[in-house]
């Protein structure tokens, strides 16, 4: 297979600084040399790959928007994006945890911390010394996270917590969760460690899809933590839906990266595969798979790049953000799906991407915001009813 | 120390070559360009040597603006300085190792290195002429080069074999695949090289001392034959080879 080569149909490539292109063209190497030839192997195991850990924290793939004096790179965030389409061209399960790492945890912290905690944790976090995750989605409360059942009460100096957490990526490994929890009837950010008393984090077993990441439930049963790790400046579903709309941009950029992945193999295998005489690329029914899938694919990275130029300007609503999300991550699903009937049979194999990133984007269509919800975001925006209260 | 480390933009290994209009040029339209593979290698070792001895590694490229590009990532990786020997003229190896001696020269470094060829021209001259054009020791197609004090010990390949030099710096190194492993640019690097100087010179390199005269491809091959896909087929594949191909 020849090095790949990035889609780029439109030249965009002009349209990036040159620390834009490095930081891309770095990830892209990184991928194709220590991400794709290991995935298949932990995709089948339902493993991490844990030892990517160190060298992604070398490469500063953890919090790369955040202040230099946190260890961290201070891009921009279109830099991140491409850094994280390049990821997900390697697996949505080594992209999602960059991204957990760095918008879920990361984020929150720098956000909505104390002084103690940024300087604690976010040297931490970056080095990938530390991995963190991310707890707002309960068994009976995803795409309505207002109404968590999870508590915390005041007890001697600090806050008891009572409650679980579902589908939560990173639960098992981190050594600190994010956890959002009701105290007086309003959201507030915690920050619990693994060891605390009363909590655990079971892994989730069983998945057809993300089978490269932990995915795990959080307990806490009278988990008891210090007044000091409440995240100070938290308050209401405000805060958690901030954290998301950081996660979400990076989940629309990655979503390009398995298109790309996906398009790249089909077209490949449709100019090498002879049927009635001739390469599959030469019909018709093909040619127009594959110029839907290029259009689609072109689409999305305007879209990206565009909606990165406004955050960097911090002129992007989260309803962009959503559109964005919605619109890349359907297209990316369909192209994935594409890509399978081009390479027929052979497209469910694992000795081709294709099959892996069309059941990893299954839960990408829906975490972070249902398909379905990222739609009645824009809806209520556009029209200003809201259809689901 | 001081190191220099001579650097090349390249057209990407899996680019699709046209030549140009006037036959004697690539045409570069949608051609991507990147750093020499090779000079990764010789950055790569320049660097190491600086973690471990200290001192300062100047990237240095001769050729158009477009070769700021190479030079940044080469500050990427964690070169200091980069200067561009700023010329968009067609050179030869010879006029390219004049220039680039001129400048080592001025510069005074402890060690230079290259890699061992340009993967556009292919030539694998340009290294060693500019050690001889300094009179320096070198050791080309190194996989190996220790340094003890201002003496190295390099470990070249050779047909069939590998061969260990001796060498007294200022000396000349001409990098092979293997001699390390070269870093990816980290983000941080990427960050922190937007502040490191590219620096321009002019440099007065010496007219050509040959040309090119005509590029051509090579010409398209033929389809293959299949003389036959089972153990029947190999008296007559050995009588094609022998008698048609003249190859055995």
């Amino acid at each position: 297979m020849p090095r790949f080569q990035g889609v780029d149909y439109y030249n965009l490539n002009e349209l990036l600084g040159q620390e834009e292109k490095l930081a891309r063209d770095a990830v892209r190497a990184f991928v194709e040399e220590n991400v794709l030839p290991i995935i298949e192997k932990h995709y089948r195991a339902g493993t991490f790959p844990m030892d990517l850990v160190p060298k992604m924290a070398e490469l500063g793939l953890f919090g790369p928007t955040l202040p230099a004096k946190y260890g961290c790179a201070e891009m921009n965030n279109v830099s991140y994006g491409l850094l994280m389409q390049e990821l997900e061209r390697g697996d949505s399960g080594v992209r999602s945890f960059a991204s957990v790492q760095s918008g879920l945890v990361m984020y929150p912290i720098y956000a909505f911390g104390s002084e103690e905690h940024k300087e604690r944790w976010l040297p931490l976090l970056a080095s990938g010394k530390a991995v963190g995750c991310f707890g707002l989605t309960e068994p009976d409360y995803g795409s309505n996270p207002g109404g968590m059942i999870t508590r915390a009460e005041r007890k001697d100096g600090g806050f008891v917590l009572n409650g679980a957490k579902m589908w939560i990526t990173n639960g098992t490994l981190a050594d600190v969760a994010v956890v959002w929890a009701k105290l007086d009837g309003e959201i507030r950010g915690f920050l619990v460690e693994k060891g605390s008393k009363g909590f655990t984090a079971p892994e989730m077993h069983g998945k057809h899809s993300l089978r490269a990441s932990v995915t795990s439930e959080l307990v806490f049963q009278d988990c008891w933590i210090p007044e000091s790790n409440l995240l100070p400046t938290s308050g209401g579903l405000k805060s958690p839906l901030m954290c998301l709309s950081q996660a979400r941009y990076g989940i629309a950029w990655g979503a390009v990266g398995s298109a790309m992945a996906c398009y790249d193999a089909a077209l490949n295998y449709a100019k090498s595969r002879i049927q009635f005489g001739k390469p599959i690329a030469a019909f018709q029914l093909t040619q127009e798979k594959l110029v839907h899938m290029l259009s689609e694919i072109t689409k999305a990275q305007l879209m990206c790049l565009q909606l990165g130029r406004l955050k960097d300007q911090n002129k992007a609503k989260f309803t962009q953000i959503s559109l964005a999300k919605r619109n890349n991550v359907y297209h990316a699903l369909e192209i994935a799906r594409m890509a399978r009937e081009i390479l027929g049979a052979n497209g469910i194999l694992d000795e081709y991407p294709v099959m892996r990133h069309a059941n990893n984007l299954e839960s990408v269509k829906t975490y972070e915001g249902t398909h379905e919800m990222h739609t009645l975001i824009v809806g209520e925006d556009i029209t200003g009813i809201a259809a689901f209260e | 120390m001081k190191l220099i480390v001579c650097i090349n933009h390249v057209p990407d290994t899996t680019a699709k070559i046209n030549i140009g209009n006037d036959a004697k040029s690539i045409d570069r339209t949608g051609v991507t360009y990147i750093i020499n593979p090779y000079d990764e290698f010789a950055v790569e070792e320049c660097l190491r040597w600086k973690e471990k001895h200290s001192g300062e590694v100047v990237a240095v490229s001769l050729g158009g603006d477009t070769h700021k590009e190479t030079l940044r990532k080469a500050l990427a990786m964690g070169a200091d300085k980069a200067v561009l020997l700023k010329d968009d003229a067609p050179r030869d190896s010879y006029s390219v190792a004049r220039a680039l001696a001129d400048f080592i020269k001025k510069q005074s470094p402890d060690a230079v290195f290259f890699g061992k060829q340009s993967i556009d021209s292919d030539d694998a001259a340009v290294g060693l002429m500019v050690a001889e054009m300094l009179g320096w020791p070198s050791a080309s197609v190194a996989v190996k080069i220790e340094l003890t004090g201002d003496h190295a010990t390099a470990t070249c390949e050779i047909e069939g074999g590998h061969e260990t030099i001796a060498l007294k710096l200022p000396a000349v190194f001409t990098a092979q695949k293997g001699l390390n492993e070269p870093r990816y640019p980290s983000l941080k690097g990427i960050m922190t090289s937007k502040n490191k100087p590219i620096e321009e010179e002019s440099p007065a390199p010496p007219q050509n001392k040959s040309e090119v005269v005509a590029m051509k491809r090579p010409a398209a091959k033929n389809a293959g034959k299949i003389v036959g896909t089972d153990v029947s087929a190999v008296p007559e594949l050995v009588r094609l080879l022998h008698e048609e191909a003249k190859v055995i």
